[in-house]
């Protein structure tokens, strides 16, 4: 396969996971501006959520202030913002363009109707009348896109390269998701806390929609009751969504099918970038999550997303992007 | 301007229907255009509607486009429009497309026989038959060709053949051929997809009229292209790798080179996937550098090797030429066969057919004056209102004069534009070109139309029965080019 067309199809499905995963960041957002809260504490989100995909200067050179709907604004339509869902769901498109000979009828279809239609409903104002039904739509465009992916794509190089860019991606999300949502809601919980010992259970119960909230923002939610069946605890959603194999949006999930897809593509050569995926792969598959949270969750996080950075650049300089 | 129908024999003045017209049938139907026009009097304004929207937004969805030069939306991308599909198709009897196939495959034939002569020993021009400045001051002429030899000894694998009908002097239909396109010619994708949209919006036409299929164009020229490789010239064998060489996605005809790929099951490269190491030229993969055998480039020949030609071009690739002198690629079409298909060398393409063949032409020419001969210069400059006058490198229907259609100061203008280089163009009276039912907001009107056949040239000439139909969809006009509002009809071969 030519090094462009693996290129095009890696990154067309990587910014087709990376506008489900904006639309669920906002979404979780939206959602939990909708409780009761501070003013501070709503701030506290949605800069939350630019500092997530390290956008947070370019939103303040542009906009100032943090304001709910110019965060929106910022992060749903604003083409300048290559994190943008519009940006995304356009790239993503470009992309499947570039390469539409290589994808089936079906995956094509998929891409190019889900652009055509975004922009009806940005042009209906679709995101700004009723958010919650609008990222409901992108989080199934792109659940519809992996579908008819996996379900009508031959089982050659293609589909693995498409595979490879979705969980690379996915992996990179979810640990931002984690990063940044474990600092703010552990600093609000023990600034409460410690503020007013007599706020502390109606604290907790405030903590519990937040942390809900988090699951539910990577379709966690029912499967910690499902897995831990027990009161939602930090720790566990730590657990749940860094080193559980079986939740399919955890890093250890993710990580999992970056190595498979990595075996697919590379037969027997790249050694040292499989190497590097597979000792991450290994170090999540033994790890313990109190040996994390002893280290600093922030500190295990940063060091993760870096490995995830350098695994995408090796992958590119190997297949690519040849020199 | 005497009026020629493809449907009915006589066409009241500015007939405009409105369906249902059941009851009132139209008069002098011609006899293969029966059926259908019993049928489409049946049909309502509101279901005709209905299909041409199902079929624009079949289109969309699809992807059917091409990017408007120059027009760019604001994101800085290329803005991508339909191409208008007309539903009603343009029907040709059987006994007219075998005289017309016969015709194309004597005219290609000689054409790729006037290519290798004119990059070889250029006996046409040491017999007088064409004047040696026509080729030798040509633009089009590679000098980087001469004595290049070339698998088959085809020069244009793929040719695209413009022919209109017009009526002769006892009113009968005649094909004449308007241009010959030798170089990239485009628009076969629009062929084979206005026939799937046929099939899909109106599947009770196809078991009542036995239209001849065209949808194994791609399997032709895949074989084609297979056939022109240096291994598989010359011993038969082989298994080349062919690619398409497209100028990227934001090329005008992006759609069809992608569309092509996938249907031949090649690759779709761009300049920058192929590079030339030792004078053979390879693609990057993912497993490595892979060598290619066979170019379908659709890049002009200015573009395709910065070290020949244009120096900053970055769509070819380095050492492209030099590893096709040197008979390790192919390239198709081959450089340099846009001296055969120049508007100044046009009138001479029935000489060549003589030369070569020995034979009569059986496709008529344009008759065309030629702005570089005096004797031509004067009739033309004195019957500029009736002429359609063409600059002689000129495409896409722009720097042209229509003659019965122009201001007195647009002809004014243009005549200031002849006199100072005449050599740069032709005229031709002003055919009165076939019309073809076509829907409007109003109704059915005849609208004008062409045909584009496609030639396949690689051991044997071959090409599948039909081509793109043209329609040019302003009232009166006779430019039916994609840029100037021009649609696509589905052209029926009906076998008898």
């Amino acid at each position: 396969m030519l090094s462009r067309t693996a290129d095009h199809l890696f990154w067309m499905s990587r910014y087709t996971e990376r506008a489900e995963n904006t639309a669920r960041m906002l979404d979780v957002n939206y959602q939990t501006s909708l409780l009761p809260q501070s003013a501070q504490a709503a701030q506290m989100g949605w800069q939350g959520l630019l500092s997530i995909s390290e956008l947070l200067p370019a939103y303040q050179a542009k906009h100032g202030e943090i304001s709910p709907g110019a965060v929106m604004e910022f992060m749903v339509v604003d083409p300048g913002n290559p994190s943008s869902i519009v940006s995304c769901l356009q790239a993503a498109r470009e992309n499947a363009r570039a390469v539409r000979g290589t994808l089936t009828t079906e995956v094509w279809e998929t891409q190019n109707q889900t652009w055509l239609e975004l922009g009806r409903r940005i042009g209906a104002q679709e995101h700004l009348r009723d958010p919650g039904q609008f990222f409901e739509w992108v989080k199934f465009r792109s659940h519809l896109s992996r579908g008819v992916t996996v379900g009508t794509m031959l089982m050659d190089e293609a589909l693995y390269f498409m595979r490879l860019g979705t969980f690379l991606e996915r992996a990179d999300n979810t640990a931002r998701l984690l990063d940044v949502k474990f600092n703010a809601l552990k600093s609000e919980y023990h600034g409460a806390v410690a503020g007013d010992g007599s706020q502390g259970a109606d604290g907790e119960d405030y903590d519990f929609y937040q942390w809900s909230a988090i699951l539910r923002s990577v379709s966690a939610f029912e499967i910690y009751r499902k897995v831990y069946r027990n009161v939602i605890q930090p720790e566990r959603v730590a657990e749940l969504l860094i080193l559980r194999s079986d939740m399919p949006r955890s890093l250890h999930a993710s990580v999992a099918e970056v190595v498979g897809n990595l075996a697919m593509v590379a037969g027997d050569s790249a050694q040292e970038t499989r190497r590097r995926a597979g000792r991450l792969l290994a170090e999540l598959q033994y790890g313990k999550i109190d040996e994390i949270l002893a280290t600093g969750l922030h500190a295990y996080l940063t060091q993760f997303l870096d490995r995830v950075n350098e695994l995408g650049v090796r992958i590119s300089r190997d297949f690519l992007v040849p020199a | 301007m005497k009026k020629f129908d493809e449907m009915v024999a006589t066409l009241p003045e500015g007939l405009v229907r409105s369906l249902p017209w059941e009851g009132q049938p139209m008069a002098g139907v011609r006899p293969h255009y029966e059926a259908y026009a019993a049928w489409l009097a049946g049909r309502t304004a509101a279901q005709m509607a209905a299909r041409r929207e199902e079929a624009e937004m079949v289109f969309r969805r699809v992807g059917i486009t091409f990017a408007v030069y120059g027009a760019k939306d604001e994101d800085g991308a290329g803005t991508e429009r339909l191409i208008p599909f007309d539903l009603i198709p343009r029907v040709i009897p059987a006994h007219e497309w075998r005289r017309m196939e016969k015709g194309l495959v004597q005219r290609v034939t000689a054409l790729n026989r006037f290519l290798h002569d004119v990059y070889h020993e250029q006996e046409i021009l040491k017999s007088g038959v064409i004047p040696s400045e026509q080729i030798t001051q040509n633009a089009q002429f590679r000098k980087e060709m001469m004595g290049v030899n070339v698998p088959n000894q085809v020069y244009s694998h793929i040719a695209g053949i413009d022919i209109v009908r017009a009526p002769d002097a006892s009113g009968e239909g005649v094909y004449y051929v308007l241009e010959d396109n030798l170089r990239v010619p485009s628009g076969v994708s629009y062929m084979l997809e206005d026939r799937r949209m046929m099939m899909r919006l109106f599947p009770d036409l196809f078991s009542q009229h036995r239209v001849a299929p065209v949808m194994h164009y791609p399997d032709l020229l895949l074989e084609t292209l297979r056939a022109s490789s240096q291994s598989a010239a010359q011993s038969g064998a082989q298994d080349p790798t062919v690619v398409v060489l497209t100028p990227g996605m934001y090329n005008s005809a992006y759609f069809e080179h992608a569309f092509l790929a996938q249907q031949m099951g090649v690759e779709l490269v761009e300049g920058q996937d192929l590079f030339v190491k030792d004078r053979y030229v390879y693609m990057r993969t993912t497993r490595g550098p892979r060598r290619v055998d066979v170019i379908y480039r659709r890049v002009d020949d200015d573009f395709l090797d910065p070290a020949v030609f244009r120096p900053n071009s970055t769509l070819g690739c380095h050492g492209l030429v030099e590893a096709y002198a040197a008979g390790n690629v192919t390239i198709c079409n081959a450089i340099g066969t846009g001296v055969a298909d120049d508007k100044s060398i046009y009138p001479y393409v029935p000489k060549m057919i003589e030369f070569y063949l020995g034979e009569k032409p059986i496709l008529s020419n344009v008759p065309t004056y030629m702005g570089r001969d005096p004797e031509d210069l004067k009739y033309i400059l004195a019957h500029l209102p009736e002429l359609v006058v063409k600059e002689v490198h000129g495409a896409g229907g722009y720097g042209m004069l229509v003659g019965p259609a122009a201001s007195a100061q647009e002809i004014a203008d243009f005549r200031r534009v002849l006199e100072a280089n005449p050599g740069g163009y032709i005229a031709q009276p002003t055919l009165s070109l076939s019309s073809c039912p076509t829907f409007v907001d109003s109704g059915v009107a005849p609208r004008h139309i062409d045909l584009r056949p496609f030639v396949l040239s690689g051991k044997e000439v071959q090409m599948v029965p039909g081509g793109l139909t043209r329609v040019a969809l302003k009232e009166g006009s006779l430019v039916v080019n994609s840029s100037q509002g021009g649609g696509t009809k589905d052209t029926w071969i009906l076998e008898d």
